[in-house]
């Protein structure tokens, strides 16, 4: 099944219906299990992501976006229900090794960004590849080329609390980047910038795709959800995809 | 009780590590009775956590236990000193009926605690834990084993008078003796060499064996720990008489001192990790037709393999070259 | 197996990254764990410099020692004892010998007051070879005349011909060598008497039968052997050790404590570093390998500061802090240089008496930081 992968690549391009990268069948997350104040997260969802595709998740503020993302990114296990990522069942996978994939497969931009303050931006663009155990020099080549990309060559010795909020969030993509991922999630990625800013974003997504990176993004932002690069909204709702707001944008 | 140093920090040792594995215990039966990998309940993740707690805590109490082992042996010959009769270790651990007990406990617990950490190491490369269950059941069962030599251990140090005379490796290990050590010691020479190298030899082919084929695991395994009987039985019975260059000297452990250049240390290191490793080809052997670990299993059988039999070589050669440097002449 | 080393040494400098970026909770953790192996570092070399001393003074002392027993307290050898002997078998020499002490009213102390039998160290009459404390105390220097009260009330007047080298001056620091007329006359002995009878044994297994036929061919006499001697050391010193230990497992069990609750403790920001670090692919093994080094680190660089911290103390500052506690109450305390032993077993000690206990204590906090949900940075 597997191997047959690339031969339908070419032909689903073409047709704009790839095969999903990713698939989740009726999951379910629930929190505080058997306490009176469980709470359930996510409530029988079913999604498939298609490969080299922007996706945006929107919705009020718990509605499930956020556990969603994190079940598809394998930062966390659902509490029932099957996930595919290429194909491969890894719901049951023990997080020693559902970390591998996640390292290899995902690239994460978080909302506050998330850089170790302290370090230099170099630094961290390096640090999610410290457990692969690969060449050092390499690797700093590796992160000073994708600094440099996305105009921060100058800034990379620099410790990230005395940069700007673009340049912040610019580093957290470099990092995303770094283990050269075929997914970037990022979560409600222009909440912390103004227009300009956001714009910048908007542009550096455009290069990702360009590049064949599956993006899979949460915002309410308009100018993220009416974006012609965004390929389908997914609006949810109560832990559940609201069915008639299932938009094809492109 | 003597109060020393060295004592009170192995006894702190036992204690801190039987405490430490008999705290897990209840976590490895919660392990054991409720995993289930397919599950993604919270209770599942929970387990799935304390795995992780559980090999940390197992590994730095087997290590702990390594370190022991070696300050054991060496606070066993210091003191010496201090006990009436006695020349070196073996006349401390005969002072009265726990010393050789707690010292071959721990031995025992070395052996079982590697195999264990083989198999633990596999066990967590596998994406579905196959031998999860297996591995914390094995842990349950050493913790037993533990609090033997813990209490052991305790038995010997506390019953440590200072002025009991105790028999001194010459008379333990001489020939008259009617005791185990007197009978091993008292093996004639020329069948002592014999079987000790014909014993070594077939604990290097088998692994090699092994490696070549791919079968005949268990009797690499038991081969190693007849190997490892057939050593100490050449150490006692003529490697200490060449060492030592005495006739009578049959102490296994005054190689150790630095009168003998530590010489020690080059037999019994080759020695314990040539036979752990061969064990451990063993220990993975049940589980090497499960699904899952068909090929993770041999090969890494195969690695250890390897090693016993480099091992095991390294023993014979340092062996006999102790042997040819001597100036004892035992055969005509 | 490179893959392993690079991915080591990744952590590690990680570790040391994050180590420096909280310099001042390190830097307290790390005082409080150097002084510990300080405190029993310096015990402990210190006992052990101690034993060795004295192992190394009754190296060169008799096998066995004869002594008479007149209703149970030590008295003279009467003459003829020495001929008596005749042959043992397996006694080398034997020999008898002139010692004793003597108090000193001016500075409130004793001597040890002997008379050297070998030709090579005779003294000529009238001359005293001194050792180096008493020479301090008494400012006395090669060629400088002393007077001593006799026991016959007679003040007897002696020229200090040299003084002894201080290299071991714990047993020779209070010495005072003379000829064994003077010795005589000074404490009014009789002519052929001597203070006791040595013995040397060549070979280790027969000194006991020596002193078998020793007790049964001089039933008022005792026989001392050097092994008894050495081996109540060893006990003295290895209880002292021990007591002095057993205290400081007080300070062992605070440390635990104070390193439980430093591990445990995790500052807001240390907990966020690490859910970011989970949340970006390092996995719970990686979290614990990487604390696992800074344990290590901490522990290496605390037990290094501490160990030689109290080399310095003990074998060049004289354990000015410890001594009175652990030498005894001479009044001449000798001034004295230890000659600087390490010793495997007791850094093996040491590290079991420190490291251990720290380890034990972080594990389950280690384990409790590591286990961080990768998600908990996006709630």
């Amino acid at each position: 099944m597997s191997g047959a992968l690339p031969a339908m690549k070419t032909v689903n391009t073409a047709v704009r219906e790839t095969a999903p990268m990713i698939e989740l069948k009726d999951i379910h997350k629930a929190f505080n299990q058997g306490q009176h104040n469980e709470f359930r997260a996510l409530k029988g969802i079913d999604l498939e992501l298609p490969e080299k595709q922007v996706t945006v998740l929107c919705g009020p503020s718990g509605s499930g976006k956020t556990s969603l993302l994190s079940i598809i990114g394998c930062l966390s296990r659902p509490t029932s229900g099957r996930v595919r990522l290429r194909g491969r069942d890894i719901s049951g996978l023990p997080e020693r090794f559902l970390t591998d994939i996640r390292r290899r497969t995902f690239g994460f931009v978080f909302q506050q960004f998330n850089l170790i303050k302290g370090m230099s931006a170099l630094e961290n663009v390096m640090l999610p590849a410290y457990p692969l155990g690969g060449d050092w020099r390499q690797l700093r080549d590796a992160a000073e080329r994708l600094l440099a990309e996305l105009k921060l060559g100058h800034r990379s010795a620099a410790r990230v609390e005395w940069l700007s909020g673009g340049e912040q969030q610019r580093v957290a993509i470099a990092r995303a980047l770094i283990n050269a991922p075929d997914v970037i999630i990022a979560d409600e990625p222009t909440a912390n910038l103004d227009t300009a800013l956001s714009l910048e974003f908007m542009g550096i997504l455009e290069k990702l795709v360009d590049d064949g990176k599956t993006v899979l993004l949460t915002s309410h932002d308009p100018l993220v959800v009416g974006s012609s690069l965004v390929q389908r909204v997914v609006e949810m709702r109560d832990g559940r995809i609201v069915p008639h707001v299932y938009v094809e944008t492109a | 009780m003597i109060f020393q140093p060295a004592i009170i920090a192995l006894l702190l040792a036992s204690l801190v590590s039987a405490a430490l594995l008999a705290g897990a215990a209840p976590y490895a039966l919660e392990i054991i009775r409720f995993w289930d990998l397919r599950s993604g309940s919270e209770r599942q993740l929970a387990l799935e956590r304390r795995t992780y707690l559980l090999s940390t805590v197992a590994s730095f109490v087997f290590a702990t236990q390594v370190v022991a082992l070696l300050l054991f042996v060496f606070n066993a010959d210091r003191m010496a000193a201090m006990i009436v009769g006695a020349m070196c270790a073996v006349g401390t651990l005969s002072v009265n009926n726990f010393g050789f007990p707690a010292l071959i406990s721990q031995i025992v617990l070395f052996f079982a605690a590697v195999c264990w950490l083989i198999i633990n190491h596999v066990d967590e490369r596998s994406p579905d834990y196959p031998l999860l269950r297996t591995k914390y059941v094995l842990l349950l069962l050493l913790l037993p084993l533990v609090l033997v030599m813990a209490a052991l251990q305790f038995r010997f140090f506390l019953g440590i008078k200072a002025d009991v005379i105790t028999s001194c490796c010459g008379s333990l290990f001489s020939e008259e003796n009617e005791k185990l050590g007197g009978a091993l010691a008292s093996v004639p020479v020329r069948p002592a060499m014999i079987g000790f190298y014909s014993t070594l030899a077939l604990a290097i082919l088998a692994p090699l064996y092994y490696r070549w084929r791919g079968t005949g695991a268990y009797v690499v395994a038991a081969l190693s720990a007849l190997a490892f009987v057939a050593a100490i039985v050449g150490i006692l019975s003529f490697l200490s008489l060449y060492i030592y260059e005495h006739p009578n000297h049959h102490c296994p452990f005054c190689v150790l001192k630095p009168e003998y250049g530590y010489g020690g240390y080059w037999l019994y290191l080759p020695l314990f990790s040539a036979t752990a490793a061969g064990l451990g080809i063993g220990a993975l052997q049940p589980f090497a037709a499960r699904p899952g670990l068909s090929e993770r299993v041999p090969r890494l059988s195969r690695r250890l393999a390897g090693f016993a039999a480099g091992m095991f070589l390294l023993f014979a050669l340092i062996a006999s070259v102790m042997i040819a440097r001597s100036r004892l002449v035992l055969l005509g | 197996m490179k893959i392993w080393i690079e991915k080591q040494k990744y952590l590690i400098d990680y570790t040391l990254a994050s180590l420096a970026r909280r310099k001042v909770k390190n830097a307290g953790l790390l005082v409080v764990y150097s002084v510990l192996v300080f405190v029993l570092a310096s015990v402990m070399l210190f006992t052990h410099a101690l034993r060795h001393e004295a192992r190394t003074v009754l190296e060169g002392a008799p096998e066995v020692v004869l002594q008479r027993m007149v209703a149970g307290r030590h008295d003279l050898i009467p003459p003829g004892y020495l001929e008596r002997l005749g042959r043992i078998r397996g006694v080398q020499s034997q020999e008898g010998r002139l010692w004793g002490y003597y108090y000193d009213s001016v500075v409130k102390a004793n001597y040890t007051f002997m008379a050297p039998n070998t030709e090579a160290e005779a003294i000529a009459p009238g001359n005293i070879v001194v050792g180096p404390a008493m020479a301090r105390v008494r400012g006395l220097a090669a060629g400088d005349v002393l007077t001593l009260r006799a026991y016959t009330g007679k003040l007897t007047r002696f020229t200090v011909a040299r003084i002894l080298p201080q290299d071991s001056e714990l047993v020779s620091a209070d010495l005072v060598l003379m000829s064994s007329d003077d010795f005589r006359s000074f404490f009014d002995m009789p002519a052929g008497h001597f203070t006791d009878i040595a013995l040397r044994v060549a070979n280790p297994q027969e000194v006991r039968n020596v002193a078998a036929k020793l007790a049964a061919q001089f039933p008022d006499s005792r026989p001392i052997l050097r092994e008894e001697i050495l081996r109540t050391y060893e006990s003295i010193f290895n209880w002292r050790e021990g007591i002095v230990l057993l205290l400081s497992s007080l300070a062992v069990l605070a440390f635990v404590i104070f390193a439980w609750d430093k591990a445990s403790g995790l500052a807001a920001d240390e907990k966020r570093e690490i859910g970011i670090l989970k949340a970006i692919g390092w996995e719970t093994g990686d979290v614990i390998r990487m604390k696992f080094w800074e344990a290590a680190l901490i522990s290496v660089f605390a037990f290094l500061i501490g160990y030689l911290a109290a080399y310095v103390h003990v074998f060049h500052l004289a354990s000015a802090l410890f001594a009175p506690v652990l030498k005894g109450w001479a009044v001449l305390y000798p001034r004295f240089k230890l000659s600087p032993v390490i010793d495997g077993l007791q850094v093996a000690t040491l590290f079991f008496f420190t490291v251990f206990p720290y380890a034990a204590a972080t594990l389950v906090p280690i384990w409790r930081a590591a286990i961080t949900d990768p998600d908990a940075v996006m709630r």
